[in-house]
């Protein structure tokens, strides 16, 4: 379909974005050409939502610029970016379910007939359009009949009758099943045949690998590269995705690993739209020893995490906590075993905004003594407590009553770090624990959940950064689409090893289920 | 930052401040001197016994239900049913005048107290229970069960438990031994007010010191964290629900046994939907709810005097209500744009891909 002959449609240069202290996009430069697909791929955080924005009209970059079949335009609305021609299909659908396909597509349009609605004529050229791209959408379905593959489609219809020519795609694939995900590749490929251009922004490497002609890996707001699909491969992408700068060396000794603390064996657990995202996993995790869960984001982590906590119940599999199967067992319970958990999004779930420090720092612990004395409070207790706490892992603060709000994003994790492992606990359940720290605040968390391993308790630890991972671990897991691909020593594998693990296309243990010694 | 928390707190008090201002104009509108109207409100409020007893008389529901709302309003939730929890607790209260008989005043006062709680306590208990099983909103289904108590009520009292002969659909008088003592003799004040006191004194005490009131509180500004820290959310809902409940049906049992001594149809003015404003006013804070109450219990009582010396109508003080809530509700909203504003976060702490979907929030929560 590609070939070097072919002019682009559009061209991004020097693209800039910066929200507060974060560079979201960094002199970011690339081309798509007419008629093909071109990917955007990168974590979650690597920049590619943002750039996509700025190319819809949704935020102004702060410096760069775009050009449009060679020509430089300037984007200053959503508005805007349809008459140039840009669709755009967001991974939030943006429709209005009573209405029906043809009346959603005509919202916000001009009535081009004075003030009446010509709702046939309208119907009648979306069906044309259906039909001549196989998109198979009956134009007087109502929204909320359909399924959401369908739905996906009338999105596309809609950008088609708005006359675009090149087609933002923001994670197609992640709200669809396998079948439908098949159906809109067809699509993709009649468009790109009819001469349309595509963006497909993924973090999914086959996907990508399946689809599009020409792809762009950013990472951390940058450009790893730009490679045509047919000179790379999964495993080649997933190391651009990931890269493997190591930010700073931890001194780190050997594992002395003691009793099992957490078995997991042959978990299965739905995501939040329903559909598998873990199939079987099992795994054991030793006293003393950090058991790393590397892999893409999105591929069950983060239900792994919720259900080893109990916050996501799983449908098949158990889980045994020293020796106690809590598969069914509520949070509380197993937080009386010992267990701790540090969130990945701790703005929303780790600490309460509007409580104070003190507050925050006893949230699971202030029902029983010292922080209670029968069904009063020890204010005292409390505060004393923060301030210890506060003064140990260097929590930046005016007072102990100050409320979390107030605090940075780094001195927040540390109260969530503080509160889950002051105590050392038997198991500690780190879901990307580092995410959006700078480096000093990501070394001290780092450095502390270390120290709990020293100090003798489990520690399970999920990131998608890899480098991490690899340096945390002693023994680490390979995720992939909910399956464990592998439990290997860091030492003992290669990174060309880790990324064909990560891009499901080798399935290889060299450790162990369990660790011995 | 001290002076803007100290605006922040006071915020109620500037709404119904401005309300009063923007009162004046529509009293002059209706053609009356403005300071000569709001000094006959006063003076019809505060200045003898009588309207001083009046006020109190008019202070106690609204406070009743006011915490009954605030209890709710701290954990998160919006119970707008306090007027039919108010006519449950009534209902409940008068049974127990009419059909026990023999208990000293001290043992029948607590059980027909206690017997106001339990029934609006159930009245609340069946949105709570709509709410964590199913997600049903429970602004709705609390709204609604309103007109379900009030009819409920209705019924009763015009049939089942009529007084023969009664021009007006009212039960018999109840038992005197569950009659609430008179405060001021020779007026209608009496004790209910200092037992609605006193428990706004408790609930203060909950929120501020115990362990309950913590949990209450934990919830109410974050469930998805109060739940991931172990508290299990759902009981904490219904519990905060059913407090709610309990204490809007001793505004209802306080006017039975302490003003009326039997159960008449319609027998709360919208008690139960001033209170929301009470509550509201007053962010939820116990001790907010005694002033804000009492406010408006002394609105209530010199309107009439007000409407007979200067001619304006009662439904005045309606608006200096309405006016007030509105006033509130604009400038939360304006707060809360300021503070969006505000750099608090690193970005980075946060999602940068702005457009990926907030599924996370709705999470699977243990009963």
């Amino acid at each position: 379909m590609s070939g070097p002959d072919q002019k682009p449609i559009l061209r991004m240069e020097d693209i800039s974005k910066r929200f507060g202290p974060v560079q979201a996009n960094d002199r970011i430069s690339f081309a798509v050409r007419q008629g093909t697909v071109h990917a955007l791929l990168g974590e979650n955080g690597a920049g590619k939502t943002t750039l996509m924005n700025i190319l819809y009209g949704l935020y102004q970059p702060d410096s760069g610029r775009i050009l449009l079949r060679d020509r430089p335009v300037h984007v200053a609305s959503p508005r805007a970016a349809i008459q140039h021609g840009i669709g755009m299909i967001h991974q939030q659908f943006m429709l209005v379910p009573p209405l029906t396909v043809a009346e959603n597509i005509v919202l916000g349009l001009p009535p081009r007939r004075r003030v009446f609605l010509d709702l046939a004529s309208v119907e009648s050229e979306i069906a044309g359009l259906s039909k001549a791209y196989g998109l198979d959408v009956d134009p007087r379905a109502r929204i909320w009949q359909l399924p959401v593959g369908m739905q996906q489609r009338v999105e596309i219809l809609k950008a088609l009758y708005r006359k675009a020519d090149l087609f933002i795609l923001d994670e197609p694939t992640s709200v669809l099943t396998p079948a439908e995900t098949g159906a809109l590749f067809s699509i993709i490929r009649r468009l790109v045949a009819e001469g349309h251009s595509v963006i497909f922004i993924s973090h999914k490497l086959e996907e990508v690998m399946r689809i599009c002609d020409e792809i762009t890996v950013l990472r951390q707001g940058r450009v790893v590269g730009t490679v045509p699909a047919s000179e790379t491969s999964t495993d080649a992408l997933a190391r651009m995705m990931v890269g493997r700068e190591v930010i700073f060396r931890l001194d780190k000794g050997p594992t002395r690993p003691g009793e099992v603390v957490l078995e997991v064996r042959d978990l299965s657990a739905l995501n939040d739209r329903g559909l598998p995202a873990l199939r079987g996993v099992s795994f054991n995790l030793r006293r003393g020893e950090i058991f790393g869960i590397a892999g893409v984001d999105g591929n069950g982590q983060a239900e792994l995490a919720e259900v080893i906590m109990g916050l996501r119940p799983p449908t098949g599999g158990r889980i045994v906590l020293k020796g106690l199967d809590v598969t069914h067992l509520p949070l509380r319970s197993r937080i009386a075993q010992r267990l701790a958990y540090i969130p990945a999004d701790r703005h929303r779930f780790g600490v309460i905004q509007d409580f104070s420090v003190a507050d925050n720092l006893v949230l699971k612990d202030f029902y029983r003594p010292p922080f209670s004395r029968g069904a009063f409070l020890d204010q005292s207790a409390i505060a004393g407590h923060a301030r210890t706490l506060a003064e140990r892992f260097d929590i930046r603060i005016t007072n102990v009553h100050q409320p979390v709000r107030q605090l940075s994003g780094g001195n927040q994790q540390k109260v969530v770090l503080a509160r889950e492992a002051s105590g050392v606990p038997d198991l500690l359940n780190a879901m990307q624990p580092t995410r959006g720290l700078d480096v000093g605040a990501a070394e001290f968390v780092l450095r502390t959940i270390l120290a709990q391993r020293d100090a003798g308790a489990a520690v399970l630890y999920i990131s998608t950064e890899l480098e991490e991972v690899l340096a945390m671990s002693d023994r680490l897991a390979v995720l992939y689409n909910g399956e464990i691909m592998g439990i290997v020593r860091p030492r003992e594998v290669s990174l060309e090893e880790i990324s064909l693990m990560m891009a499901g296309s080798l399935r290889k243990s060299f450790a162990p289920l369990e660790s011995v010694g | 930052m001290k002076v803007r928390l100290a605006l922040t707190r006071m915020l109620p008090v500037w709404a119904v401040l401005a309300a009063l201002l923007l009162g004046m104009v529509l009293v002059a509108l209706a053609g009356a001197n403005p300071v000569s109207a709001y000094r006959e409100l006063m003076r019809g409020a505060f200045a003898d016994l009588f309207g001083f007893a009046t006020t109190l008389v008019k202070t106690t529901p609204l406070l009743f239900a006011g915490l009954g709302v605030a209890v709710a309003l701290r954990a998160g939730l919006f119970n707008i049913g306090a007027e039919g929890q108010i006519y449950l607790g009534g209902l409940a209260a008068a049974l127990v005048g009419l059909y026990v008989h023999g208990l000293p005043a001290i043992l029948h006062i607590p059980l027909a107290m206690l017997a106001a709680f339990a029934g609006g306590g159930v009245w609340a208990f069946l949105p709570a229970l709509l709410k964590v099983s199913r997600g049903v909103n429970e602004v709705i289904t609390t709204l609604l069960m309103n007109y379900v108590g009030i009819y409920l009520v209705s019924f009763i009292v015009g049939g089942p438990l009529i007084e023969p002969g009664a021009p007006y659909p009212y039960t018999r008088p109840l038992d005197p031994a569950t009659n609430l003592p008179l405060l001021i003799p020779a007026t209608d004040a009496h004790v209910g007010i200092l037992i609605a006191l006193g428990l706004a004194l408790l609930l203060h005490v909950l929120f501020a010191r115990t362990t309950l009131g913590f949990q209450l509180r934990a919830v109410g500004a974050n469930p998805s964290a109060a739940a991931y820290a172990g508290v299990h959310v759902n009981r904490t809902l219904i519990l905060a629900m059913v407090m709610g409940g309990g204490l809007a049906g001793l505004g209802g049992a306080s006017e039975v046994m302490g003003l009326k001594h039997r159960l008449f149809e319609g027998f709360s003015p919208g008690y139960g939907y001033d209170a929301v404003v009470v509550a509201f006013l007053s962010n939820g804070q116990p001790l907010g709810a005694v002033a804000m109450a009492f406010f408006f219990g002394a609105l209530r009582s010199g309107a009439n005097i007000m409407q007979r010396s200067v001619g304006i109508p009662v439904a005045i003080v309606f608006a200096i209500q309405g006016l007030a809530v509105l006033f509130l509700a604009a400038s939360l909203v304006v707060q809360r744009r300021s503070r969006a504003r505000e750099p608090r976060q690193p970005w980075g702490a946060q999602h940068i891909d702005v457009a990926k979907p907030a599924a996370e929030a709705v999470k699977h929560e243990p009963l």
